[in-house]
């Protein structure tokens, strides 16, 4: 009896942890969406993270997005060309980037450079003093810090997963133009006709879920740092873990919507 | 433990009432009252880890006590939401360690802060900026407006900090370890400012340090206004009353989140108690 008890508070203790971590994610996610329709709205903040998430990620989705349709279009083809289908090629490059890896791969790439951005600087603030400060000062950090990080992730991750979705296109068209032999209008037309409004749409929301997530996993781990310099890398490396679990995991539940409606 | 006399009736800028919390396993606050009225001093010394700053931070609700209640302008915060206590917070100067300057703007925008970013009456720009400028002059940093906090020394940091606390001229000004880490001399400089903003403004002030000298000095100097320059306070004998603690300073000796001593400077030179004999020099 006693040692059941034990065991019964043991795993409380155990479980404890992860639980009160998960409600302080939804107080912190419930907060910063709140503040949305509360002011004071802090624009200045919101262009800077805009540009710091969206015009500072651009060169590195760019180069994967092409290299990305790159490779699907070359391990397309020689896998097509056993059914003599390599023209059907574009159809393939477009459905798999603009559903999923366009997507996911701009997801992984924002989450390693801004969930850890953002859970380094939150976390650095928070070791100097300086999250403290600004609450002593009258400013609530979750309106001056989260909320505008949240919203330039929603308004650039979709906009950056454009860009990544329409480069590797041209990736997967430089292989099947100058490697497959096919023609730029085969190509192009193949890859148009193959997107419906479903792709479209779950190419876009999911970008948008994504970007809430990355956002409010780097400032979640970033404003819970402890112990020093030490505490901001450990913040760094758990939101980036944190948060491209949750895009996976995320992107199979909504594939899985997506598949069902269709 | 004697407080200050001041006039019956006078309100308590900020009280403890059995003020107690724990991190978990570790005590931080046990049992904890004191006043604080304006034109008071308090320094709070102890070792690391003794519920210094962890008082500090609780007296203006960045951190929540289990129980007892604590009076900020004589209102009760332990139950109010954050969006309540930052029209509170506005008549409350803090100085953290090491500043807890904003590092991404400038000097003058830090400073400016407080009086732009106030939940309720915030300056204009033009007004912030002669304020600003005041309370750089106040510190002898005008010329760092420009600069980023990285680009400060140490103890310039601190006294950009000290400008940020008074620029909107709050009646109570915390002190976490403004000392801390700075050599001897920046160490005085840094009192001696906070001794010229108390007697210039005659604000309370909450200091929390582990150098006894801080508090030494809060205690036996005054600004003079018309010199411009610190002096000894007029009396410093023994006894109780105004006369032997012109200054008002009262020191208080934590330990494990406990008030282990609370008295006059005479009365902690006076101490058998061992811990607390530890933070006063044998010379002095």
């Amino acid at each position: 009896m006693v040692a059941s008890g034990n065991a019964g508070a043991r795993l409380l203790d155990f479980l404890k942890p992860p639980v009160a971590a998960i409600q302080d994610f939804y107080i912190l996610s419930g907060r910063a969406v709140r503040n949305l329709f509360r002011g004071p709205h802090y624009l200045d903040d919101i262009f800077l993270q805009m540009d710091a998430i969206g015009v500072g990620s651009l060169p590195i989705v760019i180069l994967t997005g092409f290299f990305s349709g790159f490779v699907i279009t070359m391990q397309m083809s020689r896998a097509l060309a056993q059914y003599g289908a390599t023209d059907q090629v574009g159809q393939i490059v477009a459905i798999t980037l603009v559903r999923e890896l366009g997507p996911v791969l701009t997801a992984l790439l924002v989450a390693g450079r801004n969930a850890s951005g953002i859970a380094s600087e939150l976390g650095s603030m928070q070791v100097t003093e300086q999250i403290d400060a600004m609450r002593a000062l009258g400013t609530d950090p979750i309106q001056k810090l989260v909320t505008p990080r949240m919203i330039a992730t929603c308004v650039m991750l979709p906009l950056l997963t454009i860009v990544a979705d329409f480069v590797g296109l041209i990736g997967g068209y430089v292989i099947a133009y100058f490697q497959i032999g096919l023609t730029t209008s085969q190509y192009w037309t193949n890859a148009y006709q193959a997107l419906e409004y479903n792709d479209i749409a779950q190419g876009l929301l999911k970008p948008f879920v994504f970007a809430f997530i990355i956002s409010l996993v780097g400032c979640f781990y970033g404003l819970r740092t402890t112990g020093g310099t030490q505490g901001v890398g450990l913040a760094t490396t758990k939101a980036v873990v944190a948060a491209s679990v949750w895009v996976f995991v995320v992107t199979s539940l909504l594939t899985r919507i997506f598949v069902n409606l269709h | 433990m004697s407080d200050p006399p001041r006039p019956p009736g006078t309100e308590s800028l900020l009280r403890f009432e059995k003020v107690s919390l724990r991190f978990e396993e570790i005590v931080g606050l046990d049992n904890v009252s004191f006043e604080l009225h304006a034109g008071d001093t308090r320094v709070v010394l102890g070792a690391a880890g003794s519920g210094k700053t962890t008082l500090l931070k609780a007296a203006i609700g960045l951190i929540r006590p289990d129980s007892g209640q604590i009076f900020l302008f004589g209102k009760e915060i332990t139950g109010l939401k954050e969006s309540q206590l930052f029209d509170l917070r506005s008549g409350v100067g803090v100085l953290f360690q090491e500043g807890g300057l904003f590092d991404s703007i400038t000097v003058e925008e830090n400073v400016a802060y407080p009086l732009l970013n106030r939940s309720k009456h915030a300056a204009s720009l033009e007004e912030a900026e002669t304020k600003v400028r005041e309370a750089l002059r106040f510190v002898e940093l005008e010329q760092t407006m420009e600069q980023y906090p990285s680009e400060l020394s140490g103890g310039m940091r601190r006294r950009v900090g000290i400008a940020r606390a008074v620029v909107s001229e709050p009646p109570l000004v915390l002190y976490d370890s403004p000392t801390a880490g700075l050599d001897p001399i920046t160490a005085n400089t840094i009192m001696a400012l906070i001794v010229k903003e108390r007697d210039s403004n005659d604000t309370a002030n909450l200091i929390v340090t582990q150098r006894y000298q801080d508090g030494q000095l809060m205690a036996n100097f005054r600004y003079n206004r018309s010199s411009g320059h610190l002096e000894p306070a007029s009396s410093n004998g023994a006894g109780g009353g105004l006369g032997s603690n012109p200054t008002r300073t009262i020191f208080m000796v934590m330990k494990d989140g406990r008030v282990v001593f609370e008295g006059t400077q005479h009365e902690l030179e006076a101490t058998q108690d061992d811990y607390v004999q530890k933070f006063v020099p044998k010379h002095s």
